[in-house]
């Protein structure tokens, strides 16, 4: 199963494309394989949002989640 | 100026059935602060000097630089060097004579925020460090005032509005609760803009508070908005406030006035954190204050050393059990504690020294199952 990927800011920078993890079956699942895939991950602040809402804790997902995963900026 | 020449200039948007002359009515007796003259400030003030908006008020410390001409559009190279709040002043007075443009040419700390804010009735974020983004949040929530925010990094720009009339309003702290440190993002002198960026996101937080002001539309409400200017895709994530948000945020505005934002942005975390060994040097050296910042009930319970028990969420009104020069919080984890650092730093400053302990009660009583007896 593999869910749609989403990044922003920096983030995308550091994955430099087009992102897919396969056989996840929730969020802290996905964030580790993430930050196993790209270790720059884990030194940043993100939210993580599953289909368009922002999540608080582990979260389940399917074949047709789509995940955001978003930096803050300070840039004005 | 006449009342038909009045009519005249916002004839465009009177007409609007939304907006009327009602709404026109309601923009002249609003007074807005912009806080931050420069990328996201410019576009902004332009359009709600334009609008009508009756007091506007503008605050920035900054002086107009060359390199900020490329996306500060109000000003020429005439200004450079020039105060930005009063440059501003000068010219959006020009465009709209009939409003009132108070300039502030002031950096906004903790010691004038909440007596500004208090004169105004929208406050707008176009400010360019973390620092003073998590102190004018504060403020906002504090004072139950409406806040506008925009930042932009790059080619991307956020855009939200903090209702900040009840608990279920998200502030800033619901989609990130803490501040990254120096460094961990890029300001726009280090990663670089595209000039149009902000103009872009800095035109719709005035759009925001004119649709705020008017009550016409939806504002962005408990919504992130996400704009990216290279593939023009907008991506709109809804929000939803927590529970935990509200022992981040000064109580009061005592406590406000004693946070210190530059710190809680700048000094690394590690530093704060202690394992198991030096705790339990700390412990026994005594003088030292041990808090368990855990929920009662939650499970192992701690009965190798003394501490106080005070929840995360009720440390700030709590701050005063607190008696000796050294501070130490655990939880479960090591998360929340460091949470519970940063408020009790925030609250005594450079007075007491605080620590949270790495990995929490849960590593700590692995480590003492480790020691030999």
């Amino acid at each position: 199963m593999s869910v749609k990927i989403i990044l922003f800011g920096k983030l995308a920078e550091i994955a430099g494309g087009a992102v897919s993890v396969e056989n996840v079956a929730d969020t802290d699942s996905l964030i580790n394989t993430l930050h196993k895939d790209y270790p720059e991950f884990a030194q940043t602040k993100y939210l993580i949002a599953v289909d368009k809402q922002v999540i608080k804790e582990n979260t389940v997902l399917n074949k047709k989640s789509t995940v955001a995963l978003l930096p803050p900026f300070s840039g004005g | 100026m006449s009342d038909q020449n009045l009519y005249e200039r916002y004839h465009r948007q009177i007409i609007l059935p939304e907006l009327g002359e009602e709404g026109q009515q309601k923009l002249f007796f609003a007074k807005v602060l912009v806080i931050g003259a420069g990328g996201l400030g410019c576009p902004a003030l332009q359009y709600l000097t334009a609008a009508g908006i009756g007091t506007i008020g503008i605050v920035d410390d900054d002086t107009v630089a060359l390199n900020n001409l490329h996306r500060q559009v109000l000003y020429s190279v005439n200004d450079i060097g020039l105060s930005k709040a009063e440059r501003a002043t000068h010219i959006l007075q020009q465009l709209n004579p009939d409003i009132k443009i108070i300039s502030y040419n002031e950096r906004l700390e903790n010691q004038n925020a909440l007596m500004l804010f208090e004169e105004f009735d929208i406050l707008i974020d176009g400010t360019d460090n973390f620092s003073t983004r998590y102190m004018i949040n504060d403020a906002c929530v504090l004072l139950n005032k409406p806040l506008v925010y925009g930042a932009i990094s790059q080619f991307e720009g956020q855009v939200s509005v903090f209702g900040n009339r009840n608990d279920e309003d998200v502030n800033y702290r619901d989609i990130f609760p803490d501040p990254p440190k120096d460094g961990e993002v890029l300001n726009c002198a280090e990663a670089g803009v595209l000039g149009v960026l902000p103009g872009i996101i800095g035109t719709m937080m005035a759009n925001e508070t004119i649709k705020l002001i008017t009550g016409i539309g939806e504002p962005l409400i408990n919504q992130l908005f996400t704009y990216n200017a290279l593939n023009n895709q907008v991506y709109q994530l809804n929000l939803s406030a927590r529970k935990e948000t509200r022992s981040l945020i000064p109580k009061d505005g005592r406590a406000f006035l004693q946070m210190d934002y530059v710190w809680l942005c700048a000094s690394p975390v590690q530093q704060s954190e202690i394992g198991s060994d030096i705790f339990n040097d700390m412990i026994s050296n005594g003088n030292v204050d041990v808090i368990d910042v855990r929920e009662p009930h939650e499970m192992p319970a701690v009965n190798e050393f003394k501490h106080l028990k005070i929840p995360l969420a009720q440390l700030s009104d709590n701050s005063s059990l607190i008696k000796s020069g050294n501070i130490i919080a655990f939880c479960q984890s090591g998360k929340r504690s460091l949470q519970a650092a940063k408020i009790l730093s925030g609250i005594f400053g450079d007075t007491k020294n605080v620590y949270s302990l790495r990995g929490g009660i849960v590593q700590w009583k692995q480590d003492r199952a480790k020691q030999p007896v």
